[in-house]
């Protein structure tokens, strides 16, 4: 297979992000923290989330990997505050999508700037890159009603 | 092919694999410290077994398999005389230098090691020569001890004597390093280490395949090496042990081939090395191998170290010049195999890779299964070039114009 031009995985929006990540920091108070990581290439992330009433208040993330991964975690990020954790759910849900190549999920305006990352979906070595932000997030909001019905 | 008439360009078109285009651009193969391209001549052996000889070995009375079994104990020899074992017996097959050293941990490491006791190994080493030794560690309470690097990559070796005590009982030690490229000072370590008494054994997958090697001159008990990694194929390695050690150790496996008589409260076992072999082996594997070593030889090993060398330096001194580029490993060519290891500007090495991808490069990123060297240098990954008899100048001044691509994106 073919791979597509370059310019289409390399947005100056994406190296923008990864050169200055939103909301890399430790959280303070933290509702619920996932560290995920990808053992092959190295990629990693801990995401914390502050949750107040099935409302994200706070998302910050630590971590470390390539310009995909971490300029994925770092748009993320600046969607998720003041998001309900339904919405959160249906975001992980539509990026997830558009990563497998469904172009309806590409075009949702709710995606906002990781619109940019839809040039992953053509390079399926990269496409874990990409997703490891919000596999962490699913993961957070399943660990968080976990504990809510504990 | 003599070594009188090198020449690489000849060389790749034995090649079937290099004769291709990867997003449209001619193949630059630069990742051969994880597999080598296999030349036709393997890839024949590998369909005539299959097509002519095709049956098990060392059990039926039979045409076929008599053949068969002298083209795998031909191998055998083969692969004992390429790194100068006394005899073909101390040749155990194995899946790869990973199952070689699982086996020594194991079945020697079991008897032989015990609470308290100690295991030195490097910072350097593979993960395949660090979690064997951490799993005996885990069963018998022993302890592992470490050798430490240098900011060239390179072992100390200033606190050899200090790591080296008398409950030392295994030194375990990469001949040549697949993250960095260090060629590392084994022989010194081994001398060192048996005067304590401890087994040395030696993962030689980057070792044996672009060198001479000869374990007696080495002075080590144990080496472990790959096929794949020497234009074999997948799933085929071996293990050199000297005798008297394979004879003292009980099997690793149990099953067929490797019993000399079976009862019903105690067995007894073959004699080396088919003690160590038990079910149907990967035959077509080991005389692929073997072939791969015939392959070898006939190109001569001497030209294929000076080729290569003589590449590196290239490199190294196209590479240093990149603007941003930072080289990790010894920086002298003598002290460095047939790789090297860099990270460019603030270019994640995955993105490196990707980017040389669209150029039909071909080249690792990651932590090349070596995280403690990665640690110790404070970062996750590299990338990595790494060069066979096959490649050429050429091949590097398309890896330096996809560098300037990738500094091209990341500026």
């Amino acid at each position: 297979m073919e791979t597509p031009p370059l310019s289409s995985l390399y947005q100056q929006l994406i190296l923008e992000h990864y050169r200055n990540p939103r909301n890399k920091a430790e959280l303070e108070e933290k509702s619920v923290e996932i560290h995920m990581a990808n053992p092959v290439c190295g990629d990693e992330v801990r995401l914390q989330l502050r949750i107040t009433d099935d409302q994200i208040e706070e998302a910050k993330f630590v971590g470390q990997g390539c310009s995909i991964s971490q300029a994925a975690i770092s748009m993320m990020t600046t969607l998720l505050h003041g998001c309900s954790l339904a919405d959160a759910k249906i975001l992980a849900e539509c990026f997830t999508k558009m990563m497998q190549g469904d172009p309806d999920a590409a075009k949702d305006k709710r995606l906002k700037d990781l619109r940019a990352l839809q040039g992953v979906s053509k390079f399926p070595v990269r496409i874990k890159c990409a997703l490891i932000g919000f596999d962490a997030l699913q993961e957070a909001l399943k660990t968080h009603a976990k504990e809510e019905t504990s | 092919m003599t070594t009188a008439t090198f020449d690489p360009v000849t060389i790749r078109r034995e090649f079937p694999t290099l004769e291709q285009s990867v997003n449209g651009r001619p193949l630059v193969y630069l990742d051969n410290a994880a597999t080598s391209q296999k030349p036709r001549v393997v890839l024949d052996a590998l369909r005539a077994y299959y097509e002519n000889d095709n049956s098990n070995v060392h059990r039926g009375i039979h045409e076929l398999s008599r053949r068969a079994t002298v083209a795998y104990e031909e191998s055998r020899a083969k692969v004992a005389g390429w790194v100068g074992a006394a005899e073909p017996s101390e040749i155990v097959w194995t899946r790869g230098t990973t199952e070689a050293i699982n086996l020594v941990s194991t079945a020697w490491g079991l008897d032989n090691v015990g609470e308290g006791d100690e295991i030195l190994i490097s910072v350097l080493e593979h993960h395949s020569n660090i979690i064997p030794w951490q799993l005996l560690a885990r069963r018998t309470g022993a302890v592992i001890k470490y050798i430490e690097l240098d900011q060239q990559g390179r072992w100390i070796l200033d606190e050899l004597p200090r790591l080296l005590t008398d409950r030392t009982k295994v030194v375990a030690i990469s001949h040549v390093s697949n993250a960095l490229g260090t060629v590392n000072p084994v022989k010194r370590v081994a001398a060192a280490a048996h005067e304590v008494g401890a087994l040395v054994l030696v993962d030689g997958a980057q070792g044996a395949v672009h060198m001479k090697v000869d374990v007696q001159e080495l002075g080590v008990d144990c080496y472990a090496f790959s096929g794949h990694k020497m234009c074999g194929p997948t799933g085929i390695g071996a293990l050199w042990a000297r005798r008297d050690l394979l004879d003292s150790m009980e099997p690793y496996q149990g099953g067929g081939e490797m019993i000399h008589f079976v009862g019903r409260d105690e067995s007894s076992w073959a004699t080396v090395p088919h003690k160590f072999e038990a079910g149907t082996p990967n035959i077509a594997g080991a005389i692929g191998m073997g072939t791969a070593i015939d392959f070898l030889s006939g190109v001569g090993m001497d030209a294929i170290a000076k080729h290569e060398r003589e590449l590196l330096k290239y490199a190294l001194e196209r590479m240093s010049a990149v603007d941003g580029i930072r080289i990790y490993g010894p920086q002298s060519p003598d002290e460095h195999s047939a790789l090297i290891s860099f990270t460019l500007g603030d270019a994640h090495p995955h993105d490196i890779s990707t980017i040389l991808d669209s150029e039909g490069i071909a080249v690792r990123a990651g932590h090349h299964c070596a995280q403690l060297a990665m640690q110790h240098f404070g970062i996750s990954a590299t990338a990595r070039a790494s060069i066979y008899l096959y490649n050429t100048e050429s091949d590097i001044d398309r890896l330096i114009e996809g560098l300037e691509q990738v500094q091209g994106i990341f500026a």
